[in-house]
């Protein structure tokens, strides 16, 4: 019903066009001048609706703002998150800037500059200094950005030991996550595919002494102000380990171990009392239970209340059900974390079952 | 320039007396004919268009109403869309081919190649391509390509879908996903024989711009779609054959069990021989080519905007130094950048830093370039032509989707915002609707030349402009907040998430204007048919142009001009030009001075 009825519509639009475009027609008979080049009446027209564009340009950017301004992300919730959310701030602000001047320029030179008959355009071909300091604008503009840019980039990417930092390895697989933790050795054990076997979902050398404490599960707790460095493996095809909350990414790629490091700084209990992350569940439930009533009237099952935690999404099209590879991610108070730690059976464990 | 003006000995051996009778084959078919060449493309080019627009119909469909059940799947999916539910995996290929078919067939062939073969040998005066013989292959080989690539979406495993930028070992193994199967054995059947068609056109274009340009047309005397147009081709040819190296490997690693790309895998219940291999590997040849290529699709349609902008202000490209500079700059540039699509890919992160840094350099020529389309219009007499109109349209989202590429190419910023929906309005933004816009205005401008001297509807193109920019925006700005709130690409449905719930409006809103847009472009498609019969005849040089194009013979006859070659005496830029005491136009009455007319005693000479 829904097909038919938006067929129908893009039919409808393809005849009010039509028809539009046929009372265009009718409406200028009389004219002398028939050709399809641009008249003054034409200019006149588009150079006004140009200037309308630029307007309108604007407006779209306001509205979508005001409409859509809470399902941006919440603030970081980890320590390098804060400096890249300040870099954006900053080139966001430098691209409103320009943006807004330039598309003022673009619109307001087409209304004031269109063609009139006996109107006689400037010949103006050329000017070097314009032209050097449009140039050197830019340069100066983008080497600081540059700059900044690369502080943090350089800041976020140099993995190091500093700060006791604890090591974890996320494992992609299709479709699914999983998380080993280093135990109490912090040494991650050896791995390889070829090692798979049955319980063994991971490869883990079971020989190895290193690999007896580790741990795999498949929810992700993280102690609060506790330096991470994630090791990355993949299974099978590429994925990518996305957690926008702690504005981190990093790919998993067959053959290789990648890295990623963060210190996480928001537990989920604080970030659920969020005012932001509390007016945006609100409004999540209220959909959900819209939703519901729908499907409650179909006869499903209702949609269950949402409750905010951070997540693990794969962000490297990976098949069939790239749309739903994920893991919950818990951000816990360090006596919460050693709590759930302990509960959990280390790999030794694991395999003698 | 002088001495020019008093040269007027003809060249005998450009005079082509004889015509040889044409059948119907050697005309409209295997025809060596730049013109009628150029048309193929276009048309071929248009048709891959239609295809590709339909499918990203489809899948805004399913991304706004993920629950809904359209009948529309089951009729053009077939099995894919049994019950009227998109199947998973005919999503992911419905996303791939979509940007392949866009990137290649639409905006490489169908832009690069449409044009660059109309415009080259009519703008620099010359008979036609130096090869008319390779410029046929080219364009036959582009339509096998084509037919192939249509073929794959009737296989039964279904057509290759691990997206356009096919990154093994996805695209490597039939066991992660049905489309790398015969699908993706076709995808790159395909690619192999464009490549083949798009180093053959660009060849010829260098050769025949170096070559055969007329008496007097020196180098800086080249219209700016020339320009582009070559600097376009040495981009291809530069590039494009690491992309064959790279689908050559992969065919290998597909087929005969070598491992470039692939390691330490276990699929399936197994674990595959493979060893050694990386896919980060495939990155770099991909993008090495995959970067370029963006400016493969958007130099051409810069050019043309800067020719039909200064051709409708009535007045000189502003700059014509700087910006032949820029696309120079932006061409060497566009080689050393691939590295902006890896940052996360576990390269280095050193590699990031050069990357950024030669990333967001090429924002300065690309600044260059948009101040000086400004100020072309400024204190111009603007004919606002539809041509006119999407020149316009072109820098507004080529500004607008550019900008946001400071974020994208700064490595630190991208960690978060890589691969979600703010890179894809970022380039659909600036390269796909830009380089659409200057295929339009390209087409508005010149159907004239290419359908011997009819025009095209204007006010049908008023719709169509109109309609097409709103909408436009009206997909692509509300795309960049979803992508800031985290919503990754290539997602069959986000109902998986229920933290995304709040996004299920926009998305609605997005594929509204998405129809609604696809919809307008109906309306070019009927100017374009009917204009094609029935268009009426404008004069023979209908926008009051420069260029020696409009010099040739309306008829299509082969060889251009029924006489000798025009010789040219001047640039292609002397609109509104003043005689010495500044008292009218240096031809009275008239506000341009084509390029074959020579130096006249009341104008001052230029640098040029």
């Amino acid at each position: 019903m829904t097909a038919f009825l938006v067929v129908l519509v893009i039919i409808l639009f393809g005849v009010a066009i039509w028809q539009m475009s046929k009372i265009f027609q009718l409406s200028q008979p009389k004219q002398t001048d028939s050709s399809e080049i641009a008249n003054d009446k034409d200019n006149n027209i588009n150079g006004w609706l140009m200037m309308g564009f630029t307007i309108f340009t604007y407006l779209l950017l306001a509205i979508c703002f005001w409409k859509w301004w809470d399902v941006l992300l919440p603030e970081a919730a980890s320590e390098h998150g804060s400096e890249i959310d300040s870099l954006m701030y900053v080139s966001m602000v430098l691209i409103f800037v320009v943006g807004f001047f330039t598309l003022w320029l673009l619109g307001s030179f087409s209304l004031k500059y269109r063609g009139r008959e006996g109107q006689r355009a400037t010949f103006f071909a050329d000017n070097d200094k314009l032209e050097f300091i449009w140039t050197i604008i830019p340069v100066i503009v983008l080497a600081g950005l540059i700059i900044y840019g690369l502080f943090t980039w350089t800041d976020i990417m140099n993995v190091n030991d500093e700060d006791d930092p604890m090591i974890v390895e996320l494992y992609a697989y299709q479709f699914d996550w999983r998380a080993r933790y280093s135990g109490e050795d912090n040494t991650l054990g050896e791995a390889n595919v070829r090692l798979i076997e049955g319980v063994n979902q991971l490869g883990v050398d079971a020989s190895d002494p290193n690999a007896q404490d580790d741990i795999v599960v498949n929810e992700l707790h993280l102690p609060v102000g506790r330096k991470i460095i994630f090791k990355m493996r993949s299974q099978d095809v590429l994925h990518s380990a996305y957690m926008p909350h702690f504005r981190a990414q990093m790919n998993c790629v067959p053959g290789m171990i990648t890295q990623f490091s963060f210190t996480p700084t928001i537990t989920t209990a604080e970030m659920r009392m969020n005012d932001e992350m509390v007016a945006k569940v609100r409004k999540i439930n209220n959909i959900r239970k819209e939703n519901s009533k729908a499907l409650v009237a179909k006869g499903d099952e209702p949609l269950e209340p949402y409750e905010f935690d951070y997540m693990l999404l794969c962000n490297k099209i990976c098949g069939a059900s790239h749309y739903n590879m994920q893991m919950k991610i818990v951000v816990d108070t360090p006596e919460e974390y050693a709590a759930w730690i302990k509960e959990q059976p280390t790999l030794a464990e694991a395999l003698k079952k | 320039m002088s001495a020019h003006a008093i040269d007027h000995v003809e060249d005998h051996h450009d005079d082509h007396g004889h015509h040889h009778k044409e059948t119907f084959v050697t005309k409209y078919i295997f025809s060596t004919d730049h013109k009628m060449i150029s048309k193929q493309y276009l048309i071929t080019g248009l048709f891959m268009g239609i295809i590709g627009i339909a499918m990203s119909i489809l899948f805004r469909l399913q991304l706004a109403w993920p629950d809904v059940e359209f009948t529309i799947y089951e009729v053009l999916l077939g099995k894919w869309g049994e019950g009227g539910v998109m199947d998973p995996n005919v999503y992911l290929a419905l996303v791939t081919i979509h940007g392949t078919i866009m990137v290649f067939f639409v905006l490489t062939a169908g832009l690069s190649g449409t044009f660059s073969n109309l415009l080259i040998p009519l703008q620099i005066g010359a008979r036609d391509m130096a090869s008319g013989f390779l410029n046929m292959i080219s364009y036959w080989l582009f339509f096998l390509s084509s037919i192939i690539m249509v073929m794959s979406l009737f296989v039964e495993a279904g057509p290759a879908s691990a997206g356009w930028t096919i990154y093994p070992p996805l695209s490597a193994l039939p066991q992660a996903i049905p489309g790398s199967g015969a699908g993706m054995t076709l995808w790159l059947v395909s690619m192999a024989i464009f490549i083949a068609s798009s180093l053959l056109g660009s060849l010829n274009y260098i050769v025949t711009v170096l070559n055969l340009r007329t008496k007097g047309m020196s180098m800086t005397r080249l219209p700016l779609t020339i320009w582009a147009f070559f600097v376009t081709a040495i981009i291809g040819v530069v590039s494009f054959p690491v992309l064959f190296s790279a689908a050559l490997m992969l065919i290998m690693d597909r087929s005969f069990g070598t491992s470039f790309f692939l390691s330490d895998i276990y699929i399936a219940g197994e674990v595959l021989h493979n060893q050694g291999g990386s896919p980060v590997l495939f990155e770099h040849l991909f993008w090495f080519l995959g970067h370029p290529e963006v400016y493969i699709v958007i130099l051409p349609a810069m050019g043309m905007v800067s020719e039909i902008m200064a051709t409708n202000a009535r007045k000189p490209i502003f700059g014509y130094r700087a910006m032949v500079a820029s696309i120079l700059a932006i061409a060497f540039l566009s080689t050393i950048v691939w590295g902006h699509h890896m940052f996360i890919s576990g390269m280095n992160p050193f590699l990031g830093s050069v990357f950024t840094f030669t990333t967001l350099l090429i924002a300065i020529p690309s600044a260059v370039k948009s101040f000086n389309w400004i100020t072309t219009i400024w204190r111009g007499n603007l004919q606002m032509n539809t041509g006119m109109l999407f020149s316009i349209g072109f820098v507004s989202t080529f500004i607008t989707g550019g900008l946001t590429g400071i974020i994208l190419g700064d490595s630190a910023l991208d960690i978060n915002v890589h691969d979600t929906y703010f890179v894809v309005a970022h380039f659909h933004l600036v390269m796909g609707i830009s380089a659409l816009y200057g295929l339009f205005a390209g087409v508005y401008h010149w159907f004239p030349k290419m359908f011997q001297g009819r025009m095209l509807n204007k006010n049908l193109g008023y719709v169509h402009f109109w309609v097409t920019v709103i909408g436009a925006y009206g997909v692509f700005f509300p795309m960049h907040f979803i992508g800031m709130a985290g919503l990754p690409r290539r997602y069959y449905t986000n109902t998986a998430f229920p933290y995304f719930d709040d996004l299920t409006d926009v998305n609605v809103v997005i594929t509204i204007f998405a129809i609604i847009t696809a919809a307008a472009q109906l309306v070019f498609l009927y100017n374009f048919i009917h204009s094609m019969f029935h268009g009426k005849k404008g004069p023979k040089n209908p926008w009051k142009s420069t260029t020696l194009e409009w010099t040739a013979e309306v008829k299509h006859i082969h060889g251009n001009w029924d006489g000798p070659i025009p010789h040219v005496y001047r640039w292609s830029y002397d609109y509104s030009k003043l005689n010495k005491d500044e008292t009218d136009y240096v031809i009275p009455g008239q506000d341009y001075i084509p390029q074959h007319i020579p130096l006249q005693e009341n104008e001052e000479e230029m640098n040029h």
